[in-house]
């Protein structure tokens, strides 16, 4: 009895080891002061944030123009697909909680669909079938729609795809929670349609549209499969650090995945205090 | 007393970015490239309806293989998933209360928020020939020289796993926190040993949420491109990279599309046959999920 | 007295498809009155009450307050206002923002409504609470807070759908009292639906018991307990022994039933061949010596099979000859009888008076 339970116990401990050992490692080895981020440990440095190249031969991450424009490009397509996310889900979760149509089944049934559509799949489709617009477009417009070639414009799209699902869904599971009564109780105490949305269904909503916001941005942000289909010349950061790695990188790499945790770590804890209060 | 057409308009406006949406993100895309995995090119820029495409993948060894490879190497860490997540899905359902509970869910949850990618790197930083892996084994003495870890099938299998874990154990968790103290308490005062009550009570009632990690854990690992292409190098021969490689690296668009409704069929028939086995719908599965 | 009503339901019908949900009814409340519409769940009463409301729409008929037509007139602009089965109350607002919701919808300045807010809730006994979130407060609270809500906005006739019904019994019976005192001391008009008999009884002046869409009887509490013109509402206010049998002339005004038994009870009513008939427990008077019950024109002999103590709502039933179910009579708890148990014989008669018959 109780040596299984130790041996339980063990395991548990070994596990989470197993899981952060190698967050752990990239994040150590994001301050050695070497050329390649291994062993051994040569000192501790900060020149693969902040370095202008002068001492490891290259510039750190945040004077790195690469990874700066990595970045932005990665911002540029998570803030749209973030606010369409939401702005979209919330109609959708509309439809599935709300509206009554025939077919509404079937409708529910294929918003659920992108899911279980791989990645590469979904990115290759919809590469494919944009430039058919574009080529069929052009020719009849004789002119160039560069947006409907492969781009941010279009990463936003491929990207919004899928996490469009997940948006609606994280949405209509709190519509679902509302009581109807707290709109008729708006509604007969002299509030108009648009007054009861205004200040009783969309704060009541707030926190889910808060929390989809949030998972489309980490999910746009950290997006790797639909999106190495559809890039163009400007990469998101993962692709450039895709790239980075197949040709094997210099320790700016750990720094900008450090960074990236940071940053996740502090939305992971926003979203954590948001459904917090939902409770 | 709203008047008909005012409804009718609403629902209409409702409607309309769900179909945009899937018609213009999802269906017509999908009918783009099985159109497209049909046509052969017959001469420059010229393309004529033809199942050369689907010949082509059958008669090279390199497609099909590594086809057949993915999908047996898909459904192995699916299993090595499950059996790796059971335990701590137990632990933080049944065992650990409060607070420790919160934490341990947490704590997994957190390295799946970051990017894939770094988790990758993590790993072949700790894998590769000059990684801390075998620095360590090398300054302790337990070999002789430095120790390739990286770039072979252990290593995408590792990888695979790592990634699908949080996907496996927090379905497997909601599943078991449903079940109620008392039945399996009931199981063990009417005789059971704690081997019959876990395969007669407990796995049975889980399996709801065994299914849905499955499914998720498989459908992740088959449509990976990164772990398998950074992990194995060039013995990692996942089929998305076969996908990726005919779109952009040949430019041979239609062999890429068979390839992707190949890999399109591949998982749905795994995942239907998966729901088939155990008798689960894919409506309650992905609620579970 | 002619136009001085607060509400006229005429004729109202509510048809869902070829199921009439409510059935012609009509009656009018009077300023300040406490009506109640009691009846079992599924009788159509809720879609009575939101048709007052204007969230749902009669089939046909009128609705009127202080007699204008309410017809087309939405419910945001209705002099009603409502409380809900589940309060409603807004969870993300303070406890002072919901009761001000209603002023701030019509206009008023934000530091009026707050003013006035915080003036209704003194009035209601929850000074000082409008910073509260509304999820701290207790269900008493709660409830007060609700109607509050409605009560600043000074509507002709306050709606209330089944209101206690979330509360547990002790402070469900305090709740009562209370809304009956509120009811007071604001003379405003309530419409109040129920399920449960006791709520309408203690607090309504005037109750309509409803059943399957229409209106089985209306009058004051008393008149239904006492003088209840169908079997139904005979059966549903109250506690009450019900026996079925068939009719036989009998002298002196009043009517006699046979029982199945061969047994012939006599009250008052009108019945052609068969009939209910019903008695009121604490009508049932009891006796050691048979001499005592002498004058009463229906006289049995029993012997105790079971004592339901509840306190002062206490029976017992009795296995009486002639009769297929005991007769459950009010456990004495005080003089000869006080403290009679299982087994014991007893005599037990009532008047023709408090046996009620009707045609079945």
């Amino acid at each position: 009895m109780n040596r299984l339970s130790l041996a339980w116990k063990l395991y548990i401990a070994a596990f989470y080891l197993f899981l952060f050992a190698p967050l752990l490692v990239v994040a150590i080895f994001a301050f050695n002061a070497s050329p390649f981020p291994s062993p051994p440990w040569r000192g501790f440095t900060l020149e693969w944030f902040t370095g202008s190249g002068a001492v490891t031969g290259k510039p750190g991450v945040l004077v790195d123009p690469i990874w700066l424009d990595s970045i932005g490009n990665s911002f540029r397509v998570a803030i749209p697909v973030a606010l369409l996310a939401v702005l979209l889900g919330t109609v959708n979760a509309w439809v599935l909680e709300r509206a009554e149509f025939r077919g509404k089944t079937f409708v529910a049934m294929m918003m659920l669909w992108p899911l279980v559509i791989p990645g590469v799949v979904l990115g290759i489709s919809i590469l494919a079938f944009f430039s058919r617009m574009a080529n069929g477009l052009e020719d009849w417009l004789q002119t160039d729609l560069d947006f409907l070639r492969p781009g941010l414009p279009l990463v936003v799209l491929g990207q919004l795809s899928f996490i469009l699902t997940i948006a609606t869904l994280i949405i209509a599971a709190r519509l679902r929670k509302f009581d109807r009564s707290l709109e008729e109780a708006a509604f007969d105490l002299g509030a108009s349609r648009a007054r009861v949305l205004r200040t009783v269904t969309l704060p009541f909503l707030s926190p889910a549209l808060i929390g989809a916001g949030l998972v489309a941005l980490l999910m746009s942000f950290e997006n790797f499969n639909t999106t190495l289909m559809l890039v163009g010349s400007e990469s998101p950061l993962p692709i450039t650090m895709y790239g980075q790695m197949r040709e094997g990188a210099s320790p700016a790499i750990n720094a900008v995945s450090l960074l990236l945790m940071l940053g996740v770590g502090g939305i992971a804890s926003v979203f954590a205090l948001t459904s917090k209060a939902e409770r | 007393m709203t008047a008909k057409p005012a409804q009718r308009l609403t629902l209409f406006l409702l409607l309309a970015p769900a179909v945009l949406w899937l018609g213009l993100l999802i269906v017509l895309p999908h009918v783009e490239i099985l159109v497209l995995s049909f046509s052969e090119r017959v001469a420059p820029r010229v393309y004529a309806f033809g199942l050369g495409n689907y010949l082509e993948f059958f008669t090279e060894p390199l497609y099909w293989r590594t086809f057949a490879r993915t999908a047996f190497m898909s459904i192995l860490v699916t299993a090595l998933t499950l059996v790796l997540a059971f335990p701590i899905a137990l632990y933080i359902a049944r065992v650990a209360q409060g607070r420790l509970k919160a934490m341990l869910l947490l704590l997994c949850l957190l390295p799946f928020w970051v990017s894939e990618l770094v988790r990758t790197l993590g790993w072949m930083i700790l894998l590769r020939e000059t990684g801390v892996i075998s620095y360590v084994l090398l300054a302790t003495g337990l070999t002789e020289q430095r120790v390739e870890f990286l770039y072979n099938d252990g290593a995408v299998i590792l990888g695979l796993v790592y990634g699908g874990l949080l996907f496996m154990i927090v379905p497997l968790a909601n599943a078991l926190e449903s079940l109620e103290p008392a039945i399996v308490e009931a199981g063990y005062d009417l005789g059971g040993s704690r081997w019959t009550v876990l395969r007669r009570i407990v796995i049975p009632h889980a399996m709801p949420g065994i299914v849905a990690g499955s499914i998720i854990v498989f459908m992740l690992t088959i449509g990976n491109f990164a772990t398998p292409v950074l992990l194995g190098g060039k013995n990692g021969l996942w089929f998305t990279e076969q996908i990726y490689a005919q779109f952009i690296t040949r430019f041979n668009w239609p062999q890429g599309a068979a390839f992707g409704m190949l890999l399109l069929l591949l998982s749905s028939a795994i995942v239907w046959l998966g729901l088939r086995l155990t008798g689960q719908s894919l409506g309650t599965t992905l609620k579970q999920a | 007295m002619a136009s001085s009503t607060d509400l006229d339901i005429v004729n109202v019908t509510k048809r869902f498809g070829a199921h009439a949900a409510v059935d012609d009814v009509s009656f009018s409340v009077a300023p300040g009155e406490f009506f109640s519409i009691l009846g079992p769940s599924g009788c159509g009463k809720t879609t009575l009450m939101r048709m007052i409301a204007g969230f749902e729409h009669p089939t046909s008929g009128d609705i009127r307050i202080r007699g204008q037509s309410m017809l087309g007139v939405p419910a945001n602009k209705r002099p009603v206002n409502m409380v809900f089965q589940s309060l409603a109350l807004f969870p993300m607002m303070s406890v002072g923002e919901n009761v001000a919701y209603g002023l701030t919808c019509r206009g008023v300045s934000r530091a009026e409504a707050e003013e006035r807010a915080s003036r209704m809730l003194d009035r209601v006994g929850l000074k000082g609470f409008g910073e509260r979130r509304v999820t701290a407060l207790s269900g008493g609270q709660r409830q007060r807070v609700a109607i509050a809500r409605c009560l600043v906005l000074e509507p002709t006739l306050v709606l209330l759908d089944e209101p206690l019904g979330a509360l547990d019994l002790k402070l469900r019976e305090h709740m009562k009292i209370e809304l009956k005192q509120l009811q007071g001391t604001f003379n405003t008009t309530f419409a109040y639906i129920t399920h449960d008999q006791s709520e309408a009884l203690v607090m309504s002046d005037r109750i309509a018991v409803m059943n399957q869409g229409r209106f089985e009887q209306v009058g004051s509490p008393r008149e239904l307990y006492h003088n209840p013109e169908t079997p139904f509402v005979a059966s549903f206010v109250g506690e009450t022994n019900r026996w079925q049998g068939e009719a036989a002339p009998a002298s002196g005004g009043a009517i006699a039933v046979r029982l199945p038994s061969g047994a012939v009870v006599q009250g008052q009513g009108r019945a052609a061949s068969g009939a209910l008939a019903f008695v009121r427990p604490e009508a049932v008077a009891l006796a050691q010596d048979p001499a005592s019950l002498s004058t009463l024109p229906n006289r049995f002999e029993g012997r105790v099979s079971a004592v339901l103590f509840d306190g002062a709502a206490s029976s017992l039933l009795i296995d009486t000859a002639g009769f297929e179910q005991p007769v459950r009579a009010v456990l004495p708890q005080a003089g000869p009888l006080a403290g009679i148990h299982v087994g014991a014989p007893v005599h037990l008669g009532w008047t023709a008076d408090a046996m009620k018959v009707f045609a079945a």
